[in-house]
This record gives structure tokens, C-alpha cells and sequence, in this order.
């Protein structure tokens, strides 16, 4: 079974949950922005959560199936298609031999998943399938996907009219938004900072800059103050932390970011919340940030996760 | 200064065992990630060593905070320096100067030395990787000798071919894919410090030591 990319004017590329182990090498963990959608468009399809999907943003795609199959879509900002119909996200459908699925982005959010049952068949790289567009491995020869590439995939766990209409209850989902209260774990360099600067991140507005990508939004806002030194020798960092820079516009890492990082981390975006920052449209998604415990954000992130085990058959 | 844990977000933690560049505390940085990795915990994912810090990645569905606190704890209290590891040499042939190393004559005139002794003295030294970042593979060693430190560029380059030798400030290191670049240029080794297909894709590992060696041919 496999699609067929037919036209492609977003950034399409495959993805799994990421590539781990490697990262004291300086290897990014790559995998999904929004890894609840991710993982949503997996469990649609009936898939394993390490399987491969599609991660498209930016702009639209159109596939073609070349066998009769089953796909899921989950994520923020895109309409989806099946040969003639309009469908919503967030559901699986049997799609059958030489109909076409098409994506095309909307004016909010930023990122959409598309699972195919029995997951997208390619060779692992450094043990991920997750494309590192940087070092050019990972995905489909370590590059983005064009139209003309034909994606293979895997065999499905149950037939393909077990699987097929299956939804994630809109209950079930974050509560995406323009708008979105964002938390965060302060530290560890909040100390870096002075209280002035500490209480307007919590209190002002930030939106995301078009210079943002897959590593790292640079948010616009009002800008932080360093007491002394805005750089400290480099230290590992990981996906939502917050740096920030000498001009004070702080940068939240992405699934993309080096390994390490050299400039003070204010805080740390909650595991919970990132699908929420990820889909932040620039220049139009208006952003605060809120403190949180890291108890509370543990628990908050095994909540949204606990999710996913509620699609409903249709 | 006394190790502190502190958190990095709700799925990683931040062991500090120092706040600068000192290669004591970065042995003991190498140590305790090998302590780490030999008793494979379940719950911690991976750890990225770094000059002065271990950054412990975990899995906030297996270990809360407390539970990865007080396993980093004990682990802390087995560092011992003299369990000190034995590290592995790595020798790297360098081609100093030409085209590869164009900045080696604005290194030797800033540092008022001749060429020659900017090569004698970058390749007399053995050096530590003390951690790998930036780019996969790619290692920071140090530390240079005092009379190599040099600033960073004032415009970083946007493309710098792999395999390139640069220093800035105390330290040294090879690009390690093409990628823009910031450091001096002042050789190039032919040595692959990056090949994903391979079966030992990295030339270095955290806490190796490295001794460059030029290649004159």
C-alpha cells in the first residue's frame, strides 16, 4: 500500500516520536511539533506510537492513494479533502485506490499529522525514521518530501474497515487557540534576569516571528533584561526551553534545536502546553506565559496523553 | 561549588557540578553520565554531558521529580576521581592553512606569532572533548593554550565545509557537517567526524582525548 505525493507547496516531511539516545553526539531529537496530534493521527490509524507519519505545515499537499487504504488526520490550520467530500480533522477514513487527499492550509494554527495505517515505511536512521533536514538524514534521504515520491507503508494492525471512521472527541484534545495561556517551569536562569523582566514575561503578550521554524520560534514581545551577562557556557537544553538572547526577544527551542545552548533559559515551555505554542500562527497568535509546577505539568501532560485511549468508533 | 539538580522543563533535569570551563569538572561530568549509563535506570531516557553540567532526559511517566532527584543523588555520591575514566586518543591529521584554513594568517598576525608556532602550539597540546553540540558530531575540546585564544568572528560565515578545524576563545573544534560558522578557519582534517549510515556514526565521543597532527602532504 502506498500514496503518491501528486503537489506539495507546503513543508512536508516524515516523522516519527523522535530519535533518541543519540543527543550527547549533538544529534536533535527531531520528530513531531505537536506531539499530541502526532501521536492522535497514529492511534487513529490503528498504529504503534513509534510508527512514522507525515508532518505538513506551511502550505498545502495533495496525495494520492495508489492502493485502497486507511488515513487518519490530526493537527491545527488545515481543511482536509477525500476524493469529493470535505471531512474534519481528527478522524480516520478509508480511502480508496486513486482517490485523492488533500490538505490545504487555513489561516490558524500551523501543523497537521497524516497517519497511514500500518505506518510510513522507511529506513531507520541512527534508530529514527524522523527527518533531520539539517544534517540531511532521517525521513526520505534526509530531505524534505516533493511531489513524485511515492510513500510506502506498513501492514495494519486490524482490516481496514476496523479502523476506518474512528474520531478523537473534540473533549479529548487540547484546547488549541489564537490566543493560547502558555505554562512553563521557571528556571534554571531565571536568576540571570531581573524581577522586572521575570514579571513582564509573565504579564505581556509575545506572538511568534516569521523567522520562526521546526527549531525554534523566535517570539517578539517586550524585551527581557539580563542583570549582567546575557551568555553562560553552553549546557544541554531540550525541546520548549526558552532562551534568550542579549536583545532580549526570547527563543523557544524546537523539535529541530541543537542539542546544547549557551544563552540563559528563563524557563522551560510544559510538555503539556507545546502543541499549543507550536500551532501559534506568526504575527496573529497572541501568547502569555504562565508559571507552573513541575508536578503540576507532569500531571497535566499524563491528563492531555490519557486522551488519546478515548476515539470513539463513528 | 556543590552540585545542585534543577529543573529543565518537566522531563528533563539539569545536574550542576560546576560554572566554568575546567577540565576537573568536566571528568566528573563524563563520570557520572558513565555511572548513569551502566546502571540503565528505568525512566531516564538519555543524558547530554556538557562543560560544567549533565542534562538528564526522563520520562515523566516512569519517575516524578523527587524519584529522578534522589537516583541523581546517589549517583553523585559514587563520582570519585579515582575511578577516573581511561579516555580513548583520537589522532587527527590536520592540513593547516591553504583554502581549508583561511584564516590561520589573520590568527597568526592578530596573536603576533608566525605561522608555524600557531601550528606547534595547536597540535603540541592534547585536548579533551569536553562536550558535542552545534551540529552532530561536532566536538568542543579544550583548552587551547593561552596564546591561541583568539575572539570569534565579527560575521559569522554562512557556509563552512565539514571536516574544517576552528578556534575561538579557549577552544577548539571540526565542523563536523557543512553549516554556517562562526570560528576561525585555520585547517582541515579529511577525517568524517559524521556519517549516519555508517556502524560507528561519530568520530568522537564525549570525553575523548584528541591530538591533531599535521599533515604535510
Amino acid at each position: 500500500m502506498s500514496l503518491e505525493i501528486i503537489e506539495l507547496s507546503g513543508l512536508a516531511t516524515i516523522q516519527d516520536s523522535g530519535r533518541t539516545g543519540w543527543r550527547r553526539f549533538g544529534v536533535p531529537s527531531s520528530g513531531p511539533m505537536d506531539a499530541f496530534a502526532f501521536h492522535a493521527a497514529n492511534k487513529l490509524a490503528g498504529n504503534a506510537s513509534s510508527c512514522a507519519a507525515i508532518e505538513i505545515g506551511l502550505g498545502d499537499i495533495t496525495l494520492r492513494a495508489k492502493r485502497d487504504c486507511v488515513v487518519a488526520v490530526a493537527g491545527v490550520g488545515y481543511g482536509l479533502s477525500i476524493y469529493v467530500w470535505d471531512f474534519p480533522l481528527w478522524s480516520s477514513y478509508y480511502v480508496r485506490a486513486g482517490w485523492t487527499i488533500r490538505l490545504n492550509k487555513l489561516d490558524s494554527g500551523m501543523w497537521v499529522y497524516l497517519a497511514i495505517a500500518g505506518g510510513v515505511q522507511t529506513q531507520p536512521v541512527l534508530d529514527s525514521v524522523s527527518t533531520n533536514l539539517r544534517g540531511r538524514f532521517g525521513g526520505l534521504d534526509g530531505r524534505q518530501l516533493q511531489a513524485g515520491d511515492l510513500l510506502k507503508s506498513g501492514t495494519p494492525s486490524h482490516s481496514l474497515n476496523e479502523l476506518a471512521a474512528r474520531t478523537l472527541p473534540e473533549s479529548a484534545r487540547p484546547i488549541y487557540s489564537d490566543n493560547p495561556v502558555v505554562d512553563f517551569i521557571m528556571g534554571p536562569q531565571e536568576k540571570y534576569f531581573t524581577d522586572e523582566s521575570i514579571a513582564t514575561f509573565m504579564s505581556q503578550e509575545y506572538s511568534v516571528s516569521t523567522t520562526s521554524d521546526r527549531m525554534g520560534y523566535r517570539l517578539e514581545g517586550a524585551a527581557l533584561k539580563h542583570r549582567s551577562k546575557a551568555e553562560l557556557i553552553s549546557e544541554g537544553m531540550t525541546m520548549g526551553a526558552i532562551q534568550v538572547p542579549s536583545n532580549g526577544q526570547p527563543i523557544v527551542m524546537m523539535a529541530d534545536s541543537p542539542t546544547t545552548g549557551g544563552y540563559p533559559k528563563i524557563g522551560t515551555v510544559a510538555s503539556a502546553d507545546l502543541p499549543l505554542l507550536v500551532q501559534c500562527v506568526p504575527n496573529k497568535s497572541k501568547i502569555r506565559f504562565r508559571e507552573t509546577t513541575v508536578a503540576n505539568a507532569q500531571k497535566k501532560y499524563r491528563e492531555l496523553m490519557s486522551g488519546l485511549d478515548r476515539i470513539v468508533e463513528e | 561549588m556543590k552540585p545542585r539538580i534543577v529543573s529543565l522543563g518537566d522531563s528533563a533535569v539539569l545536574v550542576q557540578l560546576g560554572d566554568d570551563i575546567d577540565l576537573t569538572v568536566n571528568q566528573c561530568v563524563h563520570t557520572l553520565a558513565n555511572l548513569i549509563k551502566t546502571s540503565a535506570i528505568n525512566g531516564i531516557i538519555e543524558t547530554v554531558p556538557a562543560y560544567a553540567t549533565l542534562l538528564v532526559h526522563y520520562d515523566l511517566f516512569t519517575l516524578s521529580f523527587t524519584q529522578i532527584n534522589r537516583i541523581l543523588r546517589e549517583k553523585l555520591a559514587q563520582i570519585r576521581e579515582s575511578e577516573s575514566r581511561k579516555p580513548r586518543l583520537v589522532e587527527v591529521p590536520v592540513m593547516y592553512g591553504g583554502e581549508l584554513g583561511p584564516d590561520l594568517e589573520t590568527v597568526a598576525s592578530h596573536l603576533g606569532l608566525r605561522i608555524e608556532d600557531v601550528i606547534r602550539i595547536h597540535s603540541e597540546k592534547i585536548y579533551t572533548v569536553y562536550m558535542m553540540g552545534f551540529t552532530p558530531g561536532y566536538p568542543y575540546m579544550g583548552k587551547l593554550d593561552d596564546a591561541l585564544v583568539m575572539p570569534r568572528l565579527e560575521t559569522p560565515r554562512t557556509r563552512v565545509p565539514a571536516g574544517t578545524v576552528a578556534i575561538a576563545g579557549s577552544q577548539t573544534g571540526i565542523y563536523s557537517i557543512e553549516s554556517p560558522g562562526g570560528w576561525n578557519l585555520i585547517g582541515w582534517t579529511p577525517l568524517k567526524l559524521f556519517d549516519p549510515n555508517s556502524d560507528s556514526p561519530f568520530l568522537f565521543a564525549p570525553g575523548d582525548e584528541v591530538k591533531f597532527v599535521e599533515d604535510e602532504s
